[in-house]
């Protein structure tokens, strides 16, 4: 949808003038105002405008956060308890900080189950999804690097089972976990680096989350019908549409994230968090953080040997490659159309490997013994099927529903009530899911 | 001959190469440091022996000493234990090597090759999960030896892995009886 020429004409002499020399507010005029957009976008749009917010909010906090914080093991849990109880507002700006990072991963959870939903990673967007998936690998490194500092045992002990998986390379694996910790366990030089890895990572986030904004501008946006725009009916302006709807999610999202602040600030955390670290005693139950759960079980599904690989370099594989499943995701799709809404099988699909993902997740909570073990080993197996069988097989046999011709024909059925359709056929396609 | 007059390979393929050559040359020169200063500094490294008095242990009795950041067993094993170690057939193992530093790299997993000669009762061990570095709980599991709460891999009462994730058997660091009640580690 990037039209190739600009309507924004400069009004005042200061427009003018900057205009001539450094055409600024005429980008933010294309990019964010008279930028068109799919007029049919739902609400799982709004996530990428929450994204970015809460990547500005991480941040600022982030940023006065280290001004109170010494990454010292002798010191950094009695500077976060510091942080709590002395420094003014620490605690408001601490719980939005920790709280923080869950709710951004519960938004680029959505915005990515939207992306496999509607197909939005096909041609010509195959960039802008692996864009997302390079910000979502830097979102990992740097919310794993921020749960060490507060040195607590779940914090020592995640990062000495996270840098452990770098040992589970053959020949090399060794040097490269003590090149990661600067030692031969997790200790100071480790929380040190990681502090500073953990200040530097979100910058990086912020520079791709650019890149990815403009392969967003240069190919457009996808939309639930999954057809491109064609005509310019089937867009309306970024402004006043999108932003009013995007500030609308922003809000309802924020009061979710509000409460969590204020009422549940660290129910989304582990207990044994506010243990100081101790590098003898390791706590009974080891969890990461909830929103690596998931991978957290794929890892340890793989109780077995496979061949030439063990288990433990079989468990770390196939936890990367779950990963790596992602980046693949547009050329595993055979499918040519992009909507789940006109695919019943992939829809049933994308379902069951959300209920998949939530399971994993629940799984990895679990302790590794009895039947939760096999449990996670099937729900790995479906990772994966759902993946490299189900996405290239489907896109091949799957007959999809009739599709609209245009984006503005899809509005207007769904605006007459589906009348010539049967009932629920086709009545609201762009809205399902 | 002309600037023009091309043979090839000619002078400035050469010139190119060369030049290509000395900054990627150069390039890793200035990278290196930027990768060496991660590695375990001097004063990490220094931390290499420490000296353990277990006069006061009787058959049945552990104690843990940090070395290098981690943590290491001294466990002076009762008599059951022992039989038990050595009761295992060695085709059961999942790991049939010693991963014993004092002995070389190839060495049977022996109840014997897991200990030192002499002194077959005690056993000195890094208690560090080979998995991904977990302390396992002594004396528990279905071996009677060691169990990791992370991930469930269990280990028999010579330190070996006997069931779940973990690859190898908990490694045994240099070590010696100094005197009858001292070991030196590292």
């Amino acid at each position: 949808m990037s039209e190739g020429h600009s309507t924004y004409t400069p009004k005042t002499g200061i427009e003018r003038w900057f205009d001539a020399r450094m055409p600024l507010p005429r980008m933010v005029y294309d990019s964010f105002i008279a930028y068109p957009v799919p007029r049919n976008l739902n609400y799982a749009w709004t996530f990428g405008g929450i994204l970015a917010i809460m990547l500005v909010s991480q941040i600022l906090t982030g940023i006065v956060l280290a001004m109170h914080y010494t990454a010292d093991t002798t010191l950094a849990f009695d500077s976060v308890e510091k942080i709590m109880r002395d420094v003014n507002s620490g605690w408001l700006l601490r719980y939005l900080h920790s709280n923080g990072a869950s709710f951004f991963f519960v938004a680029v959870y959505i915005h990515i189950f939207r992306g496999l939903y509607y197909g939005s990673y096909k041609a010509p967007r195959e960039l802008l999804w692996i864009l997302g998936c390079i910000i979502y690998l830097l979102m990992m490194a740097t919310g794993f690097m921020g749960y060490v500092l507060p040195w607590g045992q779940m914090s020592f002990w995640g990062a000495t089972v996270i840098t452990g998986f770098f040992s589970a390379i053959p020949l090399v694996g060794n040097w490269i976990q003590e090149l990661l910790l600067g030692g031969f366990a997790v200790d100071n030089p480790t929380l040190n680096r990681f502090f500073a890895l953990h200040y530097l990572l979100p910058f990086m986030i912020a520079g791709v989350v650019v890149l990815h904004v403009w392969a967003l501008h240069v190919v457009g946006q996808s939309n639930p019908t999954g057809i491109e725009v064609k005509s310019k009916t089937d867009t309306v302006a970024f402004t006043p549409y999108a932003t009013i709807k995007d500030a609308f999610g922003m809000i309802v999202f924020l009061f979710v994230f509000a409460y969590f602040v204020f009422y549940l600030p660290n129910y989304l955390g582990h207990p044994d968090n506010y243990t100081i670290a101790d590098p003898l005693k390791t706590p009974a139950h080891i969890v990461p953080e909830w929103y690596f759960l998931p991978f957290y079980a794929i890892l340890r599904a793989i109780t077995f040997n496979i061949g030439p690989i063990n288990s433990k370099l079989g468990g770390v594989l196939c936890m990367f490659g779950a990963i790596v499943m992602l980046f693949l995701v547009p050329w595993l799709d055979t499918s040519k159309v992009r909507s789940a809404v006109y695919r019943p099988w992939y829809k049933l699909f994308f379902w069951l490997f959300v209920a998949d993902a939530v399971l994993l997740g629940w799984l990895g909570s679990q302790p590794a013994e009895g039947s939760y073990v096999f449990m996670a080993q099937m729900a790995t197996l479906f990772y994966f099927v759902f993946f490299l069988v189900a996405l290239p097989v489907l896109g091949l046999i799957e007959t999809p529903r009739r599709l609209p011709n245009s984006i503005t024909e899809a509005v207007l059925e769904k605006n007459k009530g589906g009348g010539h359709h049967p009932a629920g056929a086709t009545a609201a396609p762009e809205t399902k899911g | 001959m002309s600037a023009t007059d091309t043979q090839d390979p000619n002078r400035r393929d050469f010139l190119y190469i060369a030049t290509g050559m000395a900054a990627v040359v150069g390039a890793g020169a200035v990278a290196w440091p930027f990768i060496d200063q991660m590695r375990p500094d001097a004063s990490t490294l220094a931390l290499a022996s420490v000296e353990v008095d277990v006069a006061s242990l009787t058959p049945g009795m552990s104690l843990i000493v940090k070395w290098r950041g981690k943590p290491v067993v001294v466990r002076n094993r009762t008599e059951q234990e022992m039989k038990d170690g050595e009761a295992v057939n060695l085709a059961e193992l999942k790991d049939p090597i010693a991963r014993n530093a004092n002995l070389p790299a190839d060495a049977p997993a022996t109840d014997a090759n897991r200990t030192t000669p002499g002194k077959e009762a005690w056993m000195v061990m890094v208690q560090v999960c080979t998995h991904l570095g977990c302390i396992p709980l002594g004396q528990e599991g279905e071996f009677g030896g060691w169990f990791c709460p992370c991930h469930g891999s269990v280990y028999d009462t010579a330190g070996r892995i006997r069931q779940g994730p973990a690859p190898e058997n908990m490694a045994v660091p240099v070590f010696k009886f100094i005197s009858d009640t001292k070991i030196l580690i590292g």
